[in-house]
């Protein structure tokens, strides 16, 4: 039985496993946009928070929710199904790790959560030392890691089962299995820098068995995982794209070897540059603060593979259903279908996107921007755009797959409407935010007019017209969310495909060497070793003094 | 592996676009001596008002160095010390900061002085001021609920009026 059976359903245990996630992913989704929408309301300067609720506490609430809670639930949601569905239903024992790894997230998500509600923890997402949480929020972001390893730990080796199953076939590993197990090491490695930081330094520095921790040191660390950390919400955008969207519209995967490729490309350019976030910083050498410069724009490379990827497969497509010319093709494609045109939008999106991102890394032109609101700007584009629509769009055809029901005709075109909606609300706020990062307005920062100074008031305009685009966005949050709960629970029973795209005839075998995860693992280690060794050890070896907690919230 | 022959034209044109955009921002660096904030000199965070200069934040007209000021700044939760610096437009100067507690930012709007402050470490920049006017400086890293009350200003005055 071929597995690329329309027909293939998730097996209905595992569908289960993955609903839970997708269920807390949406949860965080309303929380976290309700969290963002105060936020502009605020920095518009029209409006003030009832009393006892702090404006960096809403902010930490959102940045949580949206940036760690949304996206790992929903990937989890999605790789465990993908897995299932590409590579098989999960064993007995597989599926167990899957609802360990479930229940430690929660529950880790939850204490850190009202921590933050409780006014203990308003530390950012970032940490911040020497600010110190409470221990709890920091136990709890463990718990959150820990849970992500044991069930990202399942899907691998549900993936090691079908290789083992089908030695010596010859055939190729299922792509979207492939994928995930490339996505979830990166993880793993990538963690490994913050779970050192959060118990070595933060957690006995809480409870108060250490007296200072080196601020240095855990920025570092943090920044390893932080910037490898985008690029695990940008793989599973991109397990869409390369191998949903095919289906989706009709067509073929355009290279199966290009697909893997420039999954391992990210693979080893993704964790060796989290040192681009800290250019401003003291206590890095300028050499190795270049250098990772140069590895960060690395990763450009396999992002222009899939540009080419992507639209090479566009107009395959557009040409076979009878687009002629140059750009007649482009009419052809199924404009109406939500699961093409909403991550289409955030295709498009992530064009400003990935160019502001070249911007932020580029050495010195990051002091004109560094921690201004266009960073704001620039990752609303990029996570907040390209990636969550692909998410919401994939949400459409998953969830009633998984729950045995369809997306109906309406619920499709609501879908659509969500999208523009979304499109209209980022380009006012995403561009009020770059304008006003360009001519210094700082980001995570309270409404405040500074004094009076004529600079702070150019910003005031820019700052209501984030409410706006936040405002707009926030109504298609609430659509999205109308669009899950009938998916979930009301929608009309039925059979919703799981579309896996098969690839292309044309397309030429793939190499072995691609398939082979210790080959990159090998590089990947050695980049790290090679990016982050003598920084590490410049900053231990040139220390202060460590600094002691500060509690000034 | 087989690359389709447009996608390889695509691919040397975006790689060589990236190459050359990083040799210019390297000879900016390296050549001319363009480097974001990288001082390396540590204290002890604690004791920041016995270090000079930190004893005596403020505006020093120097002699016999590459720079003609040097501007001593000491962040501390929530304000800067100094609350006002005056410079002449035209003059060389050097940027000496640290912070007495947390992390702090200190970025000029509207220039790209911009430096991560952190305790224990001395951020420096030296830099032409070359613009007339008044620029205000805010603390761009959260450092607590007073973080947006935490700014001073720079004011770049012309030398012949001033006098």
């Amino acid at each position: 039985m071929s597995l690329n059976n329309n027909l293939t359903k998730v097996d209905r245990r595992d569908a289960k496993l993955a609903m839970a996630h997708i269920y807390v992913a949406f949860i965080a989704l309303l929380l976290g946009g309700l969290a963002g929408l105060l936020q502009v309301f605020v920095r518009s300067g029209q409006f003030t928070l009832p009393a006892g609720i702090g404006y960096y506490q809403v902010l930490t609430v959102h940045g949580v929710l949206l940036g760690l809670i949304l996206t790992t639930f929903f990937i989890f949601g999605f790789q465990i199904a993908s897995v299932s569905r590409t590579s098989g239903t999960f064993t007995a024992g597989q599926r167990r790790l899957g609802w360990i790894g479930f229940w430690l997230m929660t529950i880790g998500t939850a204490a850190a959560a009202i921590m933050v509600l409780l006014n203990e923890a308003t530390v950012l997402y970032t940490f911040y030392a020497p600010l110190k949480a409470h221990w709890i929020f920091y136990l709890g972001l463990t718990l959150v890691v820990v849970g992500s390893w044991v069930g990202g730990a399942g899907q691998i080796l549900r993936y090691a089962q079908w290789r083992k199953e089908n030695k010596g076939s010859g055939e190729r590993s299922p792509l979207l299995s492939f994928m995930v197990v490339v996505n979830n090491l990166m993880w793993f490695v990538a963690t490994l820098g913050v779970a050192v930081s959060v118990l070595f330094q933060l957690l006995p520095w809480s409870l108060g068995f250490i007296e200072r921790v080196d601020v240095a040191l855990s920025r570092t660390l943090f920044w390893y995982f932080g910037h490898a950390l985008v690029y695990f919400w940008l793989l599973p955008a991109y397990m869409i794209w390369y191998v949903i969207i095919p289906k989706v519209i009709g067509g073929k995967i355009f290279s199966d070897s290009l697909a893997r490729l420039s999954f391992m490309l990210f693979l080893i350019f993704s964790v060796p540059v989290g040192i681009h976030h800290q250019l401003t910083e003291p206590g890095i050498d300028s050499t190795w603060k270049f250098i990772q410069v140069v590895l960060t724009f690395a990763v450009i490379v396999p992002s222009l593979m899939t540009a080419f990827s992507m639209f090479a497969m566009f107009e395959l497509r557009g040409r076979e259903l009878g687009g002629k010319g140059l750009y007649g093709w482009f009419k052809k494609l199924p404009w109406k279908d939500a699961r093409f045109f909403v991550p289409f939008i955030g295709m498009v999106a992530f064009i400003p996107g990935g160019a502001g991102g070249i911007i932020n890394a580029s050495y010195q032109m990051n002091q004109l921007i560094h921690n201004t609101i266009w960073v704001t700007g620039h990752f609303h584009l990029t996570i907040a755009t390209t990636v969550v629509l692909t998410y919401f769009s994939a949400a459409f055809w998953l969830i009633p797959h998984l729950t045995g029901r369809t997306l109906t005709k309406s619920l499709n075109n609501l879908g659509n409407f969500a999208a523009i909606l979304w499109a209209i609300g980022m380009t006012i706020m995403s561009s009020a935010m770059h304008i006003a990062g360009l001519i210094g307005a700082p980001r995570r920062s309270d409404y405040s007019e500074y004094g009076g100074a004529q600079q702070a008031y150019d910003w005031i305009p820019y700052q209501i017209a984030q409410a706006v685009g936040g405002t707009i966005l926030f109504i298609a949050i609430l659509i999205i969310l109308y669009i899950v709960v009938k998916l979930a629970w009301f929608a009309p029973k039925g059979e919703e495909e799981f579309p896996v795209g098969e690839v292309h005839a044309n397309s030429s075998e793939t190499p072995a060497i691609l398939e082979n995860f210790k080959v990159w693992l090998v590089i990947l280690v050695a980049l790290i070793l090679f990016a982050y060794t003598i920084p590490i050890y410049d900053i231990i070896s040139n220390s202060p003094p460590g600094s002691k907690g500060y509690k000034l919230w | 592996m087989h690359l389709h022959k447009y996608e390889k034209y695509w691919l040397v044109f975006g790689v060589a676009t990236l190459v050359v955009f990083l040799i210019i921002l390297g000879i900016g660096a390296f050549h001319q001596g363009s480097h974001p904030n990288n001082g390396k000199k540590t204290l002890d965070y604690e004791k920041v008002n016995e270090f000079p200069p930190f004893d005596n934040p403020g505006v020093h007209k120097v002699e016999g160095k590459d720079w003609d000021y040097e501007v001593v700044v000491l962040a501390s939760a929530f304000n800067y010390n100094p609350p006002e610096i005056e410079v002449p437009l035209g003059a060389k100067v050097k940027f000496i900061a640290t912070s007495a507690d947390v992390m702090h930012g200190f970025e000029i709007a509207g220039t790209n002085i911009n430096m991560m402050l952190e305790p224990g470490y001395i951020s420096e920049y030296v830099t032409e001021v070359n613009k007339l006017g008044e620029f205000l400086i805010v603390c761009n890293e959260y450092c607590g609920t007073g973080h947006t009350m935490m700014h001073s200003m720079l004011k770049v005055v012309d030398p012949n009026e001033s006098q």
